[in-house]
């Protein structure tokens, strides 16, 4: 029993028209994404490791150091190595939004195949929580739930998670309703394999290119999030490096180290580039 | 017949939703301030009569007045009742009724989001001119500015705008109320994450316009350039680029919010935060109904612009 028995007739069709629908993203701008992605990552995973520096070690002496010196990118106006405190910061950045994008993902996806493959009244009732979540901006559901513990790390990524797990939930549900009408799933079921063997070999591989896709997405709206709600305070709370609350932090020294902000900026903007570049074509 | 029920669907929809809203913020909230440390009733009663004139006697007949001692349930039942009958009860920092504070700040914050729109509809045309010409330069450099432009956050955009157009430039000013020249940064850094979003819509759409067999053919029955375009391209690429709206006015929501704290602009966003931290929650309860049924309103409106451009539509949306 091997996965390529999915090249029958009706699936093509049903590939032909997904590919159709969707315009594919060229091939030199996803592997542009993944390129910046693997660099800007590694930066955010390996820099915390590398770089010795305590990020919330202060030395107002050596407060607004120029480039070059012994912190390389200088210190901020409490005499914090601006190196240390970007690569924690990107490495917060990249952390949470993961965390929130696997919180989304796990319990979306899992739903959405759970109402596809039983039907009935869960999926009617998962459906209509759906919704529900779907009626309101997501941005306005996070910050509800942030209101409970403004500053703490839980609300931000259990907020956005539950803003997120809709749009897995729904288009796994929708693409699992049609694959387990295919005769090759009929036949899987007909020659004894029980639901395990048709999630893992069958269900889970042909969702996965465009949870992919979706994930990607996602975490790039996580990031941005994640930075845009401690830009105005209600996120991560300072003296936590995070590259949100860093560019305000550090915009009225703007005159005297422009790159003080412009680099916090430009980490969040290779991020999400990275990421949508990953994810396509989608336009939200 | 057929007309008016096609249209009640449409409005029984946005009724429910509408209704889904509330009773997904006012369930929220109420949880919100039960989970709050202290007694609420003391809590109210200070926001009521000011901290000093708080007394004993005075959270007493709150908690009487309210039906606080009453079981949790029961509570929760008259907050939601007393939500259908748009009480939204006091401030608990400044002891104003909510709906006088909301009907001030949703009026600046409705002008924020129609000049931004205003701003945006710039987006079209370009997306236009650029898919009618698709994998010309204006169609790669478009494109590549819209994904940037996409790439930032919109805090980030409004203080690059600041940067350039009142640190730079010094035409305009940074932060703060009173002109219409306070509007246009905040205004202008909605639009243009708006107007890159429409810019890629409308080039697509133009794009696959260009494709279509009736496009083809009112080419080769001799209609050429803006006619072409006007009679048989725009109305057809209207379809998604209205369609999308949606998407827009979930970034057109969730910007104001972000963009009004970022230029200190008083509306309803701006009170939101402030209400979050200051853990006010009927004013957080207030603002998050008030920008929800906002939304729910544009996506009605936005079902009505579908049908009109596309009377083919049923109850498909």
């Amino acid at each position: 029993m091997n996965s390529t028995v999915v090249t029958s007739p009706t699936t093509d069709i049903h590939a032909a028209l997904a590919q159709a629908a969707r315009p594919q993203p060229s091939r030199w701008a996803q592997r542009l994404g993944w390129g910046l992605l693997l660099v800007v990552s590694g930066f955010a995973l390996l820099g915390p490791w590398l770089i010795s520096a305590d990020p919330d070690r202060q030395d107002l002496l050596n407060a607004l150091a120029p480039f070059g010196g012994h912190d390389w990118l200088g210190t901020d106006p409490y005499g914090r190595s601006m190196l240390a405190r970007l690569a924690h910061g990107a490495q917060l950045s990249f952390l949470l939004a993961l965390l929130t994008t696997l919180m989304a993902v796990v319990p979306g996806v899992l739903l959405g195949i759970v109402a596809a493959w039983r039907g009935g009244w869960l999926e009617k009732a998962l459906v209509a929580l759906a919704d529900m979540i779907m009626a309101l901006p997501g941005l306005l559901l996070v910050l509800l739930v942030i209101a409970f513990a403004p500053g703490h790390f839980i609300p931000l990524c259990l907020g956005l998670a539950l803003a997120l797990w809709v749009e897995f939930f729904r288009i796994s549900r929708a693409r699992s309703a049609v694959i387990l009408q295919q005769p090759y799933i009929e036949a899987t079921r007909m020659l004894g394999f029980g639901p395990g063997y048709i999630l893992r070999r069958l269900l889970l591989p042909a969702l996965a290119p465009t949870l992919l896709t979706l994930a990607s997405f996602a975490m790039s709206t996580a990031i941005i999030g994640i930075s845009t709600l401690s830009a105005i305070s209600v996120g991560v709370r300072p003296p936590t490096a995070e590259l949100g609350s860093m560019i305000v932090e550090l915009l009225p020294y703007y005159a005297e180290a422009p790159a003080l902000v412009l680099l916090p900026s430009l980490l969040i903007f290779l991020l999400v580039l990275a990421l949508q570049l990953i994810s396509g074509g989608r336009k939200s | 017949m057929l007309r008016s029920s096609l249209w009640g669907t449409v409005l029984l929809g946005r009724a429910l939703q509408a209704v889904l809203v509330s009773l997904l913020v006012g369930s929220l909230c109420f949880a919100l301030m039960h989970s709050l440390p202290g007694d609420p009733a003391m809590r109210i009663a200070a926001g009521r009569y000011g901290p000093d004139a708080m007394s004993l006697q005075a959270a007493e007949s709150v908690r009487q007045e309210l039906g606080l001692e009453q079981p949790l349930l029961q509570q929760y039942g008259r907050a939601l009742w007393q939500l259908a009958q748009f009480d939204l009860g006091h401030s608990l920092v400044t002891g104003r009724p909510i709906l006088e504070e909301l009907q001030v700040q949703l009026g600046h914050s409705l002008w924020l989001a129609l000049a931004s729109l205003l701003l945006s509809l710039l987006g079209i045309p370009l997306g236009i001119i650029a898919g009618a010409r698709a994998g010309g330069w204006l169609d790669r450099g478009s494109q590549a500015l819209a994904i940037g432009v996409r790439a930032l956050p919109p805090f980030v955009l409004g203080l690059l705008l600041m940067w350039l157009f009142s640190i730079q430039l010094g035409w305009l000013p940074p932060a703060g109320f009173g002109s219409w020249q306070h509007l246009l940064l905040p205004a202008l850094t909605l639009a243009l994450g708006l107007a890159a979003l429409s810019c890629r819509v409308s080039r697509d759409a133009m794009a696959e316009v260009q494709q279509s067999a009736y496009f083809t053919f009112a080419r080769h029955k001799g209609l050429r350039g803006l006619t072409l375009i006007q009679r048989h391209g725009l109305r057809n690429a209207a379809i998604p680029v209205v369609a999308y709206l949606g998407v827009q006015a979930v970034y057109l929501i969730e910007g104001v919010v972000v963009v009004e704290s970022i230029f200190a602009y008083p509306g309803i966003g701006h009170a939101m935060v402030h209400a979050i931290i200051a853990r006010d929650v009927p004013m957080v309860q207030g603002t998050v109904l008030t920008l929800g049924l906002l939304f729910v309103l544009i996506n009605l409106l936005i079902d009505a612009a579908c049908r009109w451009i596309d009377p083919r539509q049923g109850g498909t949306r």
